[in-house]
């Protein structure tokens, strides 16, 4: 599989990247040569074989639903960029 | 020998004894740091005041009376990637370089409950991505035992501070060997625990499958001190293990007689230095001497855990970094005119290189399309790696490996070639993948630079890493070699 400037452009936009021309090109030739060392695993044959997201086999882990103490609001606004009325302040969006 | 030199436990010794003061002690690291601190550039910042209040609040315990915990009025410091109450946390990274925490990390809670003193947050490769600490957005930090070359990474500036004498111990992550290949260039003891068992909670995510916080020590004994204070079961972490931790210096134990060590013929490849593999050869048979059993052995997919790792990191990278949009905190690009382009310029403006590279990697191997092909493949294949090791421990107590195939490079050597630099990792990914534990202990030397030699055990058996690297270092003296600084 093949990655081109086009699709380097695509996955930018999903990541939220900005890049330059020179970045593009970059881009591009170093994430090919990162793929095709990752065809190595199309050498397996991984039918049937289940797929490890995590070490430990630990499910749902929940406690019981008891109002615990958290940050004030001023505390978590603190290293808001911009922030107005206990608010995070972002440009507009439409 | 002066104070900076010294264990954890021998500085315990002689603060019960009284024979010094936390307060004492304190300043000798700050003296220290002053003297070396130009050349290392293990810090990004120091927190001078603060560790001297703390030292002060152990010393007048000690004169109370009261006795003190094994890591009470230790100088210690922290990757800078642990969140710390009031005291910035950067991550190495222009994104974070401004964000102060509103609450502190389980771990520097469990060392600030131990009394331990914090002499500052340590360098790093940005956002933990990368094996040289190269990556860092604001200093490059040298190697103690030759300045011309990397500490290793990503934790590259809590194994220099801890090998120049600029910390007793620290804490380091490890995502795929970031606190052990460091360790062995710098030639320090490294541990990174089972996958759970100390917790992550305030650590800044990297990939959290994999990331697990570890003690970086002078000796095994400190190891197994830092453990005994960092371990546990955490409530605030959904992924910690809910099991019990055992007092881990019960296993500092000076025998290994009949103990299995398994030696895994894919870890010794083409790209191991000839200097490196003699001084492993070296260690196994020292370790054979003292009584260990020794068999060769094959673990078929270890060529395939690269690859794997590789998918997965980035992939959980891309989902983990999508936080930083410059919303709630971090970075923010000036002038953005609406909120798409401010989250485009804000990222692009605020991430390095690698970060961004690892970034679109993972977000191309989780997209339409392409995501059975990658991502699910690299899942499917991380069950294969898992079941050599599985397989293996069925036969052997531990593994045993070089940590990483070459001694420390220079710098610029591999920062042109992501997949080069990649490569410094291969022997310590397959233990992040499966989840286990593994240490690096320093063995010898290699053209005069240290070399580590890697031990992987079964999950939750820290015991056994711990018995058998205390056993090494008990019958060798390569721990105690220390870097020439050209200071006294």
């Amino acid at each position: 599989m093949k990655i081109s400037k086009e699709q380097v452009e695509h996955v930018a936009m999903l990541a939220r990247l900005e890049l330059t021309e020179a970045e593009q090109e970059i881009y591009t030739e170093q994430l090919n040569s990162i793929l095709d060392y990752a065809a190595l695993l199309d050498k397996l044959d991984t039918q049937g074989v289940e797929p490890m997201a995590h070490a430990l086999p630990l499910k749902n882990v929940f406690r019981d639903d008891v109002v615990q103490p958290s940050i004030s609001q001023a505390r978590a606004l603190a290293n808001a960029p911009d922030a107005e009325e206990g608010f995070f302040k972002v440009p507009k969006i439409v | 020998m002066t104070l900076t030199e010294l264990t954890a436990h021998e500085l315990h010794d002689r603060l019960s004894r009284k024979e010094t003061s936390a307060v004492e002690i304190a300043r000798a690291f700050t003296q220290r740091i002053e003297a070396v601190e130009d050349s290392v550039q293990a810090y990004n910042l120091l927190t001078g005041e603060r560790a001297m209040a703390q030292a002060e609040a152990i010393d007048a315990k000690l004169a109370r009376g009261e006795s003190i915990g094994a890591l009470a009025g230790i100088p210690m410091a922290l990757k800078d990637n642990m969140c710390t109450e009031g005291i910035p946390t950067t991550c190495s990274s222009k994104m974070l370089q401004n964000f102060v925490p509103p609450y502190n990390a389980t771990v520097v809670e469990r060392l600030a409950e131990a009394g331990s003193v914090v002499l500052g947050k340590l360098n790093m490769d940005e956002f933990a991505m990368g094996s040289s600490t190269e990556n860092s957005a604001f200093k490059q930090t040298c190697n103690p035992w030759d300045l011309a070359r990397v500490p290793g990474g990503s934790s590259g500036g809590a194994v220099a501070s801890v090998a120049a004498d600029e910390a007793v111990f620290s804490l380091g992550s490890d995502t795929g060997g970031s606190i052990r290949q460091p360790a062995a260039f710098c030639g320090v003891v490294g541990l990174k625990p089972t996958y759970g068992y100390v917790s992550r909670y305030g650590l800044i995510a990297f990939a959290s499958s994999l990331d697990q916080i570890g003690p970086i020590t002078k000796d095994v004994t400190d190891c197994a001190l830092v453990m005994n204070t960092i371990a546990g079961h955490d409530p605030k972490d959904s992924t910690s293990a809910p099991v019990d931790t055992p007092d881990f210096t019960k296993y500092l134990v000076n025998d290994i007689k009949g103990l299995r060590v398994g030696i895994p013929q894919e870890y010794f490849g083409s790209g191991l230095e000839p200097e490196v593999a003699a001084v492993i050869k070296a260690a196994i048979a020292k370790l054979e001497e003292l009584g260990a059993i020794v068999d060769e052995c094959s673990m078929p997919h270890t060529e395939y855990a690269m690859p794997t790792y590789y998918l997965i990191a980035p992939a959980e990278c891309s989902s983990n970094l999508a936080r930083y949009d410059g919303v709630s905190y971090g970075y923010r690009t000036e002038g953005a005119t609406d909120i798409i382009n401010m989250f485009k310029k804000t990222r692009s403006e605020g991430f390095g290189p690698e970060v961004k590279r690892r970034i679109m990697l993972g977000t191309y191997a989780l997209s339409s399309g392409y995501y059975d092909a990658y991502y699910l493949k690299a899942l499917k294949v991380r069950t294969l790696i898992k079941q050599d090791f599985d397989r293996a421990f069925a036969k052997f107590d531990v593994l045993l490996s070089p940590t990483a195939p070459t001694a420390a490079f220079k710098f610029g050597e591999k920062s042109a070639n992501p997949l080069a630099m990649y490569m410094s990792d291969i022997c310590t990914v397959p233990a992040n993948l499966a989840g286990i534990p593994a240490i690096s202990v320093p063995c010898g030397f290699a053209n005069g630079l240290p070399v580590g030699m890697h031990l992987m055990g079964k999950a939750f058996d820290e015991g056994t890493l711990l018995r058998a690297s205390y056993t090494f270092e008990q019958n060798t003296e390569h721990h105690k070699a220390k870097p020439k600084l050209g200071v006294s």
